[in-house]
């Protein structure tokens, strides 16, 4: 186990070295002089030699890749060409919020998947298995901030029941903070517990089908005790699959969630960032993300050995 | 069109039963198709999908639905009731039936309902877009890397895992960001999420192959590299492809409705569905219609593509189902 845990540590680091070249690289793909056209229009040629010093881009690229780099892994992520406020400050203010909404998505996607692809796999071929295919189909099809809008027209605007728009922090009044959330998680979760149910369905059904299964039931056990004790036990490994591929779709959807609901998370600073042009945050953002993405998915896969020997390495 | 093109097929597959598409034979069958040239059996595989998918109602709607969407978009100028981007400021915000707009108008008096058939076309050629920058990246680096194997194979799927630890829409934000919001940019943004699924599929189906009968026959027969693949190899990723894009599809209105909803994707005065929502959403209070309508197209249209993609699968030869 000691031995896998190492090895998968290691993988990783690859995939995050390419990972900065990307974010790096961001810069390079401006078109024409990056000072210039961050600069905007009407600027002087001060300001966008000022602008270009700032960024670095007097240096040759691999110095201010080294930099940009080394910077980064002291948790200094840069200054916004915009608010001149430290990157990495905007985004501990921001992270909270998005991984509160995001692990509050993935808490109603697992409620509404994880039920409804049991029973449908159970009963496959039934009304009810189709009414879930159905279901799934159409959620996969609903755009989350189009939902998000039906929502708020029907919970608050026409019933009350919920405030529209807005964030308050758990620590100022948790009760504030439930009500604010359940919308925009609603929201972000039925488009991922949709992409789950199916996927599920299909491990469950997969599992079904396999000889020890039907060993079991021609042993003479009973029905609860075969679905209990057999196929939950070995679909419960791709439940572990679902969540890492749920983790990074939900971070980047809640970007669009958080536009529709106007929580300050991540993707709220993403698109004020993307709007001017502030590089330095666009950055930060995406490698911030990832790096969640890849945490998760690191312990992730981690579970994922511990419940099946059969992917450690021998 | 499906049906003009199955008849002769299913004749040339009477000639020769042995076509590759048959891979799952005996031995025995195939010797007959390798002595003969394989010209006539061109597309085996393929043709035998294209069969079973006339054959599943679910794929033949949704093929019908969006032939009809294809139609829309194409002659969508010669169609619309009214000028979609003339405003007319004594009449905005109607709701749906009121005389003259039959979908109501928008906040500038715009006509919804031609608004919402031009927004077809912005929203098909999107979709286009996006699926011509993934499959050019996607399709010959999977197949390479499939193909050649080795040390060329092991970078090109570092580099896709890479590329798989981005949160999708987060990159695709990033990269409109930096290249500057338009339609086109947001297109081969989601094309570039995109690509690795086009990646992974086509290497897959090219190194399991690789490892066929059919091919391997050829080969020891001497017949060259290069006609192997044209022949047997190409031919007979298609229909796998085919289920990719229609499931891709789907994936790539949502982003490119999501982008404009953001303003990133589509620029005013032109509309798509995505950012007609994106107006909608300003007005939700006093005309909650403005964002429903175009919300109902896109979540048809997608559904539309998932259950062509769902229809497509299963129509899939068992030995062409690979974990996609």
């Amino acid at each position: 186990m000691l031995r896998f845990l190492l090895l998968r540590v290691l993988t990783t680091i690859p995939v995050l070295v390419l990972v900065t070249f990307v974010v790096f690289g961001l810069v390079l793909l401006i078109p024409g002089d990056p000072a210039v056209t961050i600069a905007g229009p009407d600027a002087t040629v001060e300001q966008v030699a000022a602008i270009r010093e700032r960024l670095g881009l007097d240096r040759s690229l691999l110095v201010q890749y080294w930099d940009w780099v080394t910077s980064a892994m002291s948790g200094d992520l840069g200054t916004s060409l915009y608010t001149s406020r430290a990157v990495a400050t905007s985004i501990g203010d921001a992270l909270p919020v998005s991984i509160a909404l995001a692990g509050a998505a993935l808490l109603v996607s697992l409620v509404i998947a994880v039920p409804t692809a049991i029973v449908s796999a159970l009963r496959r071929g039934t009304w009810i298995d189709r009414v879930a295919t159905l279901g799934s189909s159409l959620g996969i099809a609903l755009p989350s901030f189009w939902l998000g809008l039906v929502f708020v027209l029907v919970f608050s605007l026409t019933l009350g029941w919920l405030p529209a728009t807005g964030y308050v922090p758990f620590a100022t009044d948790p009760a504030a903070w439930v009500t604010h959330l359940i919308l925009p998680a609603l929201t972000l979760g039925i488009a991922g517990a949709a992409e789950s149910t199916r996927q599920l369905r299909g491990s469950i059904i997969g599992v079904l089908q396999q000889d020890y299964v039907r060993t079991a039931r021609a042993k003479g056990l009973r029905g609860r005790m075969v679905v209990g004790k057999h196929v939950m036990k070995n679909a419960s490994v791709p439940l572990v699959t679902v969540l890492g591929l749920q983790i990074t779709a939900l971070l980047g959807g809640a970007v669009l969630v958080e536009q529709v609901f106007g929580v300050p998370g991540l993707g709220q600073v993403a698109i004020a960032a993307v709007t001017t042009r502030d590089i330095p945050v666009i950055q930060g953002i995406v490698l911030v993300a990832v790096l969640v993405a890849v945490v998760c998915n690191l312990l992730v896969d981690l579970v994922y050995g511990y419940l099946n020997p059969k992917v450690r390495p021998r | 069109m499906t049906q003009s093109q199955t008849g002769p097929t299913t004749s040339e597959l009477s000639v020769a039963p042995g076509a590759p598409a048959a891979a799952g034979l005996p031995a025995g069958t195939d010797v007959a198709a390798v002595a003969h040239p394989p010209v006539r059996h061109r597309g085996g595989a393929w043709s035998n999908f294209r069969r079973r998918v006339a054959k599943n109602t679910g794929a033949v709607i949704a093929l019908g639905v969006l032939g009809l969407l294809v139609v829309i978009a194409v002659i969508a100028p010669w169609i619309t009731p009214a000028d979609p981007n003339q405003q007319d400021l004594r009449s905005v915000l109607l709701p749906p039936f009121s005389d003259g707009y039959l979908l109501g108008s928008d906040q500038l008096g715009r006509d919804i309902l031609s608004r919402l058939i031009m927004g077809t076309r912005v929203s098909l050629l999107a979709i286009v877009l996006a699926l011509a920058v993934a499959m050019v990246i996607g399709v010959p680096a999977g197949f390479l890397s499939g193909f050649l194997g080795g040390r060329f194979d092991m970078l090109v799927m570092r580099l896709n895992d890479a590329a798989m630890s981005f949160p999708p829409l987060l990159l695709a934000i990033a990269l409109v960001g930096v290249l500057g919001p338009s339609l086109r940019n947001a297109m081969i943004a989601v094309g570039i999420l995109l690509a690795p699924r086009f990646l992974r599929l086509v290497r897959g189906v090219v190194i399991g192959l690789k490892e066929e009968t059919f091919v391997e026959a050829s080969r020891s027969i001497g017949t060259r590299t290069r006609t192997i693949i044209v022949r047997h190899i190409l031919p007979n990723t298609l229909s796998p492809l085919t289920v990719a894009i229609a499931v891709t599809a789907g994936y790539a209105m949502l982003s490119e409705a999501g982008l404009s909803f953001l303003g990133l994707g589509v620029q005013p005065p032109d509309a798509s569905w995505g950012s007609m929502i994106r107006e909608g959403f300003l007005y939700v209070g006093r005309a909650p219609w403005l964002g429903i309508f175009p919300g109902v197209l896109i979540a048809l249209t997608v559904f539309t593509f998932v259950t062509l993609g769902d229809g497509l699968r299963d129509a899939l030869g068992r030995e062409e189902r690979t974990e996609s």
